[in-house]
């Protein structure tokens, strides 16, 4: 199975933000950054599932040119190579513009003659919060659409290849089918689904690997294939971004150790969740 | 119009986040919502409109009206009975009108619909708003580090509310008109269908979203096996246990307990964190709960710092005293 991940590259926030000089972004100079969680799980998943089918892991990321660290980092734990849409400033695409992008990649790689079974994404960004893309991209390929899946394999032994009918591009339709399992409101939720197929993927199902040395190594080399991306056609319809109210601490300190107990027992007696 | 789409729990029961995201609508979006780009009509009322797909108990109506929803459109198919994102969605955009607002709660559940939604409608779509008013929409960005106000444009606008972004209140009970419809519903919208489901305890996290009292731990309790204090209190409070993202990640409890940007958001009458520092991400868990109490060695810790109350120490000396000392009231 030939599975496309789509990873975004987010600041990594440990502490509170500042705002850039426009205050539509946050300034972004003193932070590292990192693929947002959902999107380790993507690429864990992915390399797990093209490593059972005999098939090939490809990451994308739309963003600057600095992004390709983060397709490298995919690439450094399993992934074979990576395709960098480079937008000097993604914050100006909506998510529909996203996965228009990535759409147009997917028909001109098919055109190319790489066509991928699967294309995975996080649930959504640790930055936006978007939840979108993933079933936007679904829309314009024509696929299905999952979302909030935890794990997938590959139903009834099926390699998850295979050929029937034309791709996006018209290169050659992959067939196949999949099962996934995702939390529900009442449990495991387990869908079968026909590839190809967009799967927007949450934490928790897999653990992201960590790289080892021979993958860092393969990393340096691995190749990354560039594009430029277009201009949003619809654009980002923020108007500015804020800052949460700085409350002052206003912390009762009940004391230190075990001693403090019994005031603390008193503050749940009077909020009332003590079980009788 | 503005439009709910309202989830129900397995026992046809209203959920918390839907009655929240109806008295958004009923608050925050008063006669058809804020005075943006927008020409949004609404009745006079201002009263939301509610969509319920499947089982339709009677005490869900009635919970309905106490939330001041006039009319509920009923969907009910055998081919809607299992979830299906693609055929459930056609079937909110078959009777949800062509203009106005239709929103849901930012579930999992409410986060796809509206998704699948405003792409079969050719509408953008807001997640995780939490607020609206004359210059447009507030919602979370950066795991609630940071707002977006955004204007959006179009005849519908599609929204998903941001867990707690108020508190659930009922209003002036009306009775409200229930319209029972019959539906095509397309094959290729039946493709992602749920096949079954299995129901696991590890799974369930309704328990740790309802529950008055949530006990989190973090990384400070030191391993798989130092939950035993925490848990006790747990059980003491009749509550649930809540993790950070470094325990799910470190496969000491299961992600169905994780509280944070990428868990569960809770909103209990108190959150007793025990060795958790307060990251961001799991502080945008956390945004609900009435009272905040750490325990926690590092006195300038940022939960400590936005801690209702606190107790500087060892969780475990400091825990395991708290249980003898309810113990020893009980007694």
């Amino acid at each position: 199975m030939n599975i496309l991940v789509c990873i975004k590259r987010v600041p990594d926030i440990a502490g509170s933000v500042v705002l850039d000089d426009t205050g539509t972004g946050i300034d972004e100079s003193g932070l590292g950054h990192t693929m947002s969680s959902h999107e380790e799980c993507a690429v864990e998943l992915a390399i797990q599932t093209a490593a059972a089918t005999a098939g090939t892991v490809t990451v994308l990321t739309v963003g600057p040119t600095e992004a390709v660290e983060q397709l490298r980092a995919a690439v450094a734990v399993g992934a074979n190579d990576g395709i960098l849409v480079e937008a000097a400033d993604p914050s100006v695409f909506a998510p529909e513009d996203i996965a228009q992008v990535i759409g147009d990649v997917v028909r001109d790689r098919a055109e190319a003659g790489q066509t991928f079974d699967l294309v995975l994404t996080g649930d959504d960004a640790a930055d936006t919060g978007d939840f979108q893309v993933g079933i936007r991209l679904a829309y314009d390929l024509g696929y299905p659409a999952l979302t909030n899946i935890q794990t997938i394999s590959a139903a009834d032994g099926d390699s998850g290849t295979g050929g029937s009918g034309p791709a996006p591009g018209g290169g050659e339709r992959s067939s196949g089918r999949i099962e996934a399992r995702g939390i529900g409101p009442a449990g495991t939720e387990i869908f079968a689904l026909d590839l190809p197929a967009v799967i927007a993927v949450h934490e928790g199902g897999v653990d992201p690997r960590y790289p080892s040395i021979t993958g860092r190594m393969k990393a340096k080399k691995a190749t990354i294939v560039e594009y430029d991306a277009p201009e949003p056609g619809t654009g980002n319809p923020r108007i500015r971004l804020e800052l949460p109210e700085v409350k002052a601490s206003s912390v009762t300190i009940l004391g230190e150790g075990p001693e403090a107990a019994p005031a603390l027992v008193d503050v749940l007696e009077e909020i009332g969740v003590m079980r009788p | 119009m503005t439009v709910v789409y309202v989830e129900t729990d397995p026992a046809g029961e209203v959920t918390l986040t839907s009655a929240e995201a109806i008295t958004f609508a009923r608050q925050l979006l008063p006669d058809g919502g804020p005075d943006t780009s927008r020409e949004v009509a609404a009745p006079p009322s201002g009263s939301p409109e509610g969509v319920v797909i499947g089982q339709l108990s009677d005490s869900a109506v009635a919970e309905l009206g106490r939330l001041g929803v006039s009319v509920i459109h009923h969907l009910e198919h055998p081919d809607l009975a299992e979830y299906s994102a693609a055929a459930w969605a056609q079937a909110i955009v078959d009777i949800t009108p062509e203009s106005g607002t239709l929103l849901a709660s930012g579930t999992p559940r409410g986060m796809e619909l509206m998704a699948h939604v405003a792409v079969r409608t050719g509408q953008r779509m807001a997640a995780n708003v939490i607020g609206a008013d004359e210059e447009g929409l507030l919602r979370q960005v950066h795991g609630g580090t940071a707002f977006e106000r955004l204007r959006l444009d179009g005849e519908l606008h599609v929204l998903t509310i941001a867990g707690h972004a108020c508190n659930p209140e009922e209003t002036t009970p009306v009775t409200p008109e229930v319209y029972d419809y019959e539906l095509d519903v397309a094959e290729a919208d039946l493709a992602t269908r749920v096949q079954r489901t299995e129901a696991e305890a590890a799974d369930d996290a309704s328990g740790l979203t309802s529950a008055r009292a949530v006990v989190g731990a973090g990384r400070g309790v030191g391993s798989e096996n130092g939950f035993s204090e925490v848990l006790e209190l747990v059980d003491h409070l009749g509550g649930a246990l809540g993790v950070s993202r470094v325990v799910t990640g470190l496969g000491w409890r299961p992600h169905a307990e994780q509280v944070g940007q990428t868990g569960s958001r809770i909103s209990p009458d108190v959150y007793i964190a025990c060795g958790i520092s307060g990251a961001i991400q799991h502080m945008a868990g956390i945004e609900g709960a009435k009272t905040l109490v750490a325990i926690n060695s590092d006195e300038e810790s940022t939960m400590v710092q936005r801690a209702d109350y606190a107790i500087i120490g060892d969780l475990h000396e400091v825990v395991g005293a708290v249980n003898e000392e309810i113990v020893r009231r009980k007694q």
